[in-house]
């Protein structure tokens, strides 16, 4: 009975890994594509392994030439970290005072940020847009940055959390004389460091993704996050079929390595909340 | 962890002990809450609750961005009149409503890949990964691989299907009949890691009793999924179905980058034509009642959300 079982597991798994490989087959296409010379990219039947490599060359294409990636990273980098930092802060904070503070106007207040979910950001576009060419913040990182920073979802989950944690651990605390900065910061932060770490983890991928911001807040080139770089750069390169593979597989490589990496906390998270990015 | 959570506050005790009043509650409290909360909701309230009411008034007005608000006045009713009176913003909606269609097919080979990752397979967490990578990669970069894959002529998928003895294979995203479809193609591929990981936590909750007393009475395992898991799953194949609804109001990136709204405005839906009236036409006032009607679209199906929510929670 076991045995008969087990074998019909195994021939289950061999079929899902197969039609698992044949759902991969785009991402397998796009790297093996960004290896090879641009006059072997199309031949058919599809050579998945290259037969003449051309991979350096792609690359340093890529990565130094007219639309550097070297450049469009940095920038990556530098808006995705600080967005995750303020995000992960500010919503860190708010959770916490709407979870253990019992302060004037609470529920009225949390209820506000909630219903600013509904919200498809992109009807708040045209007027953000207003608003940042008028304060100045229009064409900058900061304001890029400000934009991912306020996030409902990261204070309603991080509150769940911190809903988690005994008042009578807090009220010892404040028995003792501390203050609430100090309860945050010793007791309640180190806590819940396992959903700060899903949360960071989720935002760190929905910044580094984001397009319509970008397309929308910034201008100047020298400025652009990677993903507005693939979208110029296959707007130049458009008919350089393996270039154009390798500048995504430079836009998508880092992050499925960070996602194969905390994929427990991304699935977590994700199972958790519901919400989509 | 646990042991230095415990031990850290002691060591500040001596310092702090000197506090008159209840601690418990009183303006420090207060003070305290809005201090901890001002950061999100100051932000909110610049970047949401602010932009959401000017595009109330604005949507009354006929700024235009490049004349500037001096040229501006008060216009009533008339952008809203233009609106669905104009032939682009209406496909735009029926190409939305058409995108709908995209979603069951969604959940059903979602639910589907998950009865059978569930129960049926070794490596759960590998088939998590490998169903999910398309939901976190980059939509810009999938749209660049899949303006190639689907190219009419030479692209790997017509090829494929023309070795294998499809005579006129579909032109794809080059042609008006099939590239809305090969958006929603695209779109069930990026989002099956979702809804999948999604009803995976749905189906922890059903009781295993419930399969083995199915099992006892000898009910196949079709059986079984028909009888016992579509229905105790129905509340998280509901929300699905409403977070699936309002993200394809929401869908920008793919359409921008894979089509622009062509070949001859066949995908484009309201948000692209919101982006092209606000930022390639500049009609200020006009884009922020596409924005309203957006945002009144989006409110309705959450309403019905809550409505139907009161239905599935006494389930």
């Amino acid at each position: 009975m076991i045995d008969r079982l087990d074998t019909r597991k195994l021939i289950m798994t061999i079929i899902m890994l197969f039609l698992g490989l044949v759902f991969l087959m785009p991402f397998i296409w796009m790297i093996s594509a960004s290896l090879k010379i641009e006059e072997e990219v199309l031949t058919f039947p599809i050579q998945w392994i290259p037969e003449s490599w051309n991979a350096v060359a792609n690359y340093k294409e890529v990565w130094t030439g007219s639309m550097p990636f070297l450049l469009l990273y940095w920038n990556s980098i530098k808006v995705t970290l600080l967005t995750t930092l303020t995000s992960v802060t500010i919503s860190g904070l708010a959770a916490y005072g709407f979870a253990k503070i019992n302060f004037k106007g609470r529920e009225l207040l949390f209820i506000i940020v909630l219903a600013t979910f509904m919200i498809p950001p992109q009807t708040l576009l045209v007027t953000q847009f207003l608003l940042y060419r008028w304060i100045g913040l229009y064409d900058t990182h900061t304001g890029l940055i400000l934009l991912n920073s306020f996030s409902v979802f990261g204070t309603f989950m991080l509150r769940q959390f911190y809903l988690g944690i005994s008042n009578e651990i807090i009220e010892s605390a404040r028995m003792d004389g501390a203050g609430h900065f100090t309860i945050f910061f010793r007791i309640a932060l180190p806590l819940v460091r396992p959903a700060i770490a899903t949360y960071a983890i989720l935002r760190f991928i929905w910044t580094w993704n984001d397009f319509q911001y970008p397309l929308i807040f910034l201008r100047t080139e020298s400025l652009y996050t990677i993903q507005l770089g693939v979208q110029s750069f296959a707007d130049e390169h458009g008919s350089i079929y393996s270039l154009m593979m390798a500048a995504s597989v430079s836009a998508i490589i880092p992050l499925l390595i960070i996602f194969i990496i905390g994929q427990k906390h991304v699935i977590e998270g994700i199972q958790l909340g519901g919400v989509k990015g | 962890m646990q042991t230095g959570i415990k031990t850290q506050p002691i060591s500040t005790r001596k310092k702090r002990k000197k506090r008159n009043g209840d601690p418990f509650s009183g303006w420090k409290e207060n003070l305290a809450g809005y201090i901890f909360i001002a950061p999100m909701f100051l932000g909110t309230s610049l970047l949401v609750l602010f932009p959401i009411i000017s595009s109330l008034v604005l949507s009354f007005t006929d700024w235009n961005f490049v004349s500037g608000y001096r040229n501006a006045s008060f216009v009533g009713f008339d952008n809203f009149q233009k609106l669905f009176t104009n032939p682009l913003f209406l496909k735009s909606l029926t190409n939305n409503f058409i995108i709908l269609l995209a979603i069951p097919v969604t959940l059903f080979i979602s639910l589907s890949l998950a009865v059978i990752i569930n129960k049926y397979v070794y490596f759960k967490d590998l088939f998590k990964v490998i169903y999910f990578m398309p939901f976190i990669s980059s939509i810009v970069a999938v749209a660049v691989v899949f303006q190639v894959l689907f190219h009419p002529t030479n692209g790997p998928i017509n090829q494929f299907l023309r070795a294998i003895g499809v005579e006129n294979p579909p032109g794809w995203i080059a042609s008006v009949a099939f590239s809305l479809p090969s958006v929603m193609l695209i779109m069930i591929w990026t989002s099956i890691g979702f809804n999948l990981i999604i009803y995976l936590a749905g189906l922890q909750s059903i009781p295993k009793e419930l399969y083995e007393a199915a099992q006892i009475d000898g009910a196949s395992a079709w059986y079984q999924f028909l009888k016992i898991t579509i229905p105790l799953v129905s509340p998280t194949t509901f929300l699905l179905l409403v977070t699936g609804t309002i993200s394809s109001f929401k869908i920008f990136d793919l359409i921008i980058v894979l089509t622009n709204g062509g070949p001859a405005n066949s995908t484009i839906t309201p948000v692209v034509y919101l982006y092209q009236q606000a930022f390639l036409e500049l009609k200020t006032g006009y884009a922020s009642s596409v924005a309203l009607v957006l945002f009144i679209i989006v409110l309705i199906i959450t309403y019905f959300q809550f409505l139907g929510q009161k239905k599935w929670v006494n389930y």
